[in-house]
């Protein structure tokens, strides 16, 4: 049997759109920046990453209050519980048409693999991107402060590889979109909120508050 | 009561957050127009003295000097103050000279350069743009006040000019010049200039700051007669029909002496707001546009700790008259079968213009000088310049073992420098990223090929001009190079092995003149770019969009593609599982 449930509410897929939306220009116009391409010009693709930055910088900013006031911070709390099982799926399994181990909850609707991803982007890349896009845009500021004395060119390039990560994981995210119940279930569920359950997957990991979460 | 204020008002209104961000976003930066106030306009300055009024200036003039007299009588104290000046002097004590031993810098203490190459033996042709009379060898005397030449600054008729080759005088027969053309040049009616006296004025100053090196725009590439009565798209600051500026109102001149770079004397240190009244001259752009003078672009003003204002409002050298960039004296000495030097014209040749047609004509080979090469709306080089400048001077020892390529010397677009021999830099600018007082310039670099000695290591003063006891010997007469060496370098108490030999050098001419309307302006991506950035040539620090890390940028496209890879392979597995099963 199978169920429907919302698993994505209205801000949640709200902060995913307009997230997706400004990393990817974000993304074109920083390596138009970057000299990688040319396509709006170096003065207007600056301007637009500078633009396009502030408003990230007012979405994390709703995006954590959200987190915060809702508890939803509880679906990154990163477990090994059923790893295994996701790594054998997506190495083995989901080539012998073997049907997804992870049931989404409203309560859990990460699983192992996305739970450390997205705590790594959410705690390591977008923080290391946002504080280096600071520092570069206020480069002058602080070089006039003594810092960075050899110039801008060394958070440039950290900046840099903070993209090649996000561009990397953005095609690995499109990609796995696709390994859901069906090849669209998971964008549809990311569009509508709602998703249909199998009542095959094992419900994993469970409750973020249970007791058992807390000691392994 | 004030005049009254007609102040138009097209500030920008407060527009809502998403529209002002597009605005800023699409609108091109020439549509960020700052607000203009149509203060209304004072009246012409007026002189409290009519010159021709006074009794000592009624009178017909013989000479120059006796103007100058007539001059003093009123004007007691001007020639003392005049005689303070490097525009007198023609020398300063060396910038960095705290030794005390009489290391001095100036045309009249020795400096060469690779134009006319020195002063030392040819001074009745140089010193018609000194600022006196009878400059015609190392016996002029300084402190005679009559040897002031007050007409050459402060004519407003336009018609008083020293004849080129006399020392500083103005001819007072008609005399032919140039040499052999059969035109005439009349005397100035001196008296006449004399009661029309007044302030200096572009006019006066480029009469000889224009025509430096030989000829019009030569010399410095920013600097020629288009100046006189420029339009905005020349400079824009002189706009004749705008703002009109004069050379003095950024040159600030207090009792006679004029603010200015001269050779390593900075013309300005700090670079900051200069408020009206301040005992202190507003030579930078700084001392009236201030540190941060981009309204709307704010992330301009991050560029002024580095990127002088120069750099980006003067983006092409010789936007009016062609300007030189290559001198060869090594090819002097072609003569037509009557003895007489050959000239060649051409039309210059130039990248940015957009037709060759009104392209003007050059001279491009001249037996007295050699072979040019002459540029035309053409883009500048860029240097890392404190505003100190390092100058030789005759006497300095150069090295001819390492090759240009060995010492840094670069091509510039108009040359023909070997970098396999040797370059010497008769002047370096001082400055370095690091160096929190250098900003990157727009420089031209003039290169060229002039004689020197090869066993003493010297550059060569030779005496090229016909004067004096010697004057058979000049190289304007006899054509012949031993001899005219020998001359030059004996007048300039240099010692001469007898040996000569011809010797690449190159100097530097910071551009700081013919700023452009602002929408002539450099653009971002004119530096900001992988491929043809004019800062292509600056080393040594990172500029985005030109400079990037290969090892870093190849580990970055290798790890996307590797990952796009991977999707790949996984997708196509799935998909041929999922058949097999499909049929199974």
């Amino acid at each position: 049997m199978s169920k429907r449930v919302l698993i994505y509410t209205r801000f949640n897929r709200f902060w995913h759109w307009s997230q997706a939306v400004l990393v990817i220009l974000l993304g074109v116009t920083g390596f138009e920046v970057h000299g990688t391409f040319s396509l709006f010009g170096f003065q207007r693709a600056v301007t637009l990453h500078n633009w396009l930055a502030g408003a990230f910088g007012v979405l994390v900013a709703f995006a954590i209050f959200w987190h915060f006031t809702t508890d939803q911070w509880r679906h990154y709390t990163p477990t090994r519980r059923h790893l295994r099982e996701m790594v054998h799926y997506y190495l083995r399994g989901i080539f012998q048409g073997e049907h997804h181990p992870f049931k989404k909850t409203e309560l859990s609707k990460l699983n192992p693999l996305q739970r450390l991803t997205y705590l790594s982007l959410n705690l390591l890349i977008f923080p290391i991107q946002g504080l280096l896009g600071l520092a570069y845009f206020y480069y002058d500021d602080l070089a006039a402060q003594g810092f960075l004395r050899d110039g801008v060119g060394g958070v440039a390039q950290i900046h840099t590889v903070g993209a090649f990560a996000l561009l990397a994981f953005l095609i690995a995210h499109m990609y796995l979109t696709t390994t859901g119940e069906t090849l669209t279930s998971n964008l549809k569920a990311m569009l509508t909120g709602w998703e249909t359950i199998s009542a095959k997957a094992v419900p994993v990991p469970p409750k973020p508050s249970s007791p058992e979460t807390r000691a392994g | 009561m004030g005049y009254p204020e007609t102040r138009t008002n097209n500030a920008r209104v407060c527009k809502p957050g998403f529209r002002l961000l597009l605005a800023l976003i699409l609108a091109p930066p020439a549509g960020l127009e700052a607000e203009h106030s149509s203060n209304p306009t004072l009246p012409r300055k007026q002189s409290t003295a009519n010159h021709e009024r006074f009794a000592a200036l009624k009178t017909e003039f013989k000479s120059g000097p006796e103007v100058t007299t007539a001059c003093l009588s009123c004007h007691t104290e001007a020639a003392k103050q005049m005689m303070q000046t490097t525009h007198w002097t023609w020398r300063a004590r060396a910038g960095g000279d705290t030794t005390g031993t009489n290391h001095w810098i100036g045309k009249g203490a020795g400096v060469v350069n690779n134009y006319c190459l020195a002063v030392d033996s040819n001074e009745p042709r140089c010193t018609s743009c000194h600022a006196g009379y009878g400059w015609k060898d190392k016996r002029f005397d300084f402190t005679n006040e009559q040897n002031v030449d007050c007409l050459v600054c402060h004519d407003t008729t336009g018609t008083y000019h020293k004849f080129p080759t006399d020392a500083g005088h103005p001819n007072n027969v008609a005399k032919e010049w140039p040499k052999g053309s059969g035109k005439m040049v009349a005397p100035p009616d001196l008296g006449e200039v004399a009661r029309h006296v007044g302030r200096t004025s572009r006019a006066t100053c480029g009469g000889c700051h224009f025509f430096g090196g030989g000829s019009e725009g030569v010399k410095h590439g920013v600097l020629d007669a288009s100046l006189v009565k420029p339009e905005r798209a020349v400079d824009v600051h002189m706009n004749a029909s705008g703002a009109n500026f004069s050379c003095t109102e950024c040159h600030t001149t207090v009792n006679h002496q004029i603010a200015g770079r001269y050779y390593d004397h900075a013309g300005y240190e700090k670079r900051e707001f200069v408020m009206r009244g301040v005992p202190q001259s507003a030579l930078g752009c700084e001392s009236c546009h201030g540190n941060a003078p981009h309204r709307h672009q704010a992330k301009l003003n991050d560029h002024t700790d580095k990127v002088a204002c120069q750099t980006c409002h003067i983006p092409l050298l010789a936007r009016a008259k062609p300007t030189k960039m290559w001198w060869d004296w090594s090819q002097a000495g072609r003569l037509d079968a009557a003895g007489k030097p050959l000239v060649e014209k051409a039309r210059v040749s130039s990248d940015t213009a957009a037709s060759s047609d009104g392209a003007p004509e050059v001279v491009v080979y001249d037996g007295m000088k050699g072979s040019f090469i002459w540029a035309w709306k053409a883009v500048p080089e860029y240097a890392w310049f404190n505003n100190h400048l390092r100058q030789m001077v005759q006497g300095d020892r150069i090295d001819d073992t390492l090759s240009g390529a060995q010492t840094g010397a670069t091509h510039g677009e108009s040359d023909r420098l070997d970098l396999s021999k040797p370059v010497v830099r008769i002047n370096e600018l001082e400055g370095g990223y690091h160096d929190p007082q250098a900003r990157i310039w727009p420089v031209k670099i003039h290169r060229g090929i002039q004689p020197y000695d090869p066993v003493n290591k010297l550059l060569i003063v030779p005496k090229l001009f016909p004067s004096g006891t010697n004057a058979d010997r000049a190289y304007w007469k006899s054509y012949q190079w031993p001899q005219a060496i020998e001359a030059g370098m004996r007048y300039a108490g240099l010692p001469y092995s007898g040996r000569y030999g011809w010797i690449q050098t190159m100097m530097y001419w910071p551009l700081p003149h013919m700023v452009v309307p602002k929408e002539q302006s450099l653009e971002c991506a004119d530096c900001h770019r992988p491929a043809g950035s004019r800062l292509a040539g600056l080393g040594g620090f990172y500029l985005p969009a030109r400079d990037r890390n290969r090892v870093l940028d190849w580990s970055g496209w290798l790890a996307s593609l590797g990952t796009l890879g991977a999707v790949v392979v996984h997708g196509g597995l799935r998909f041929y599982c999922w058949r097999k099963r499909g049929k199974a």
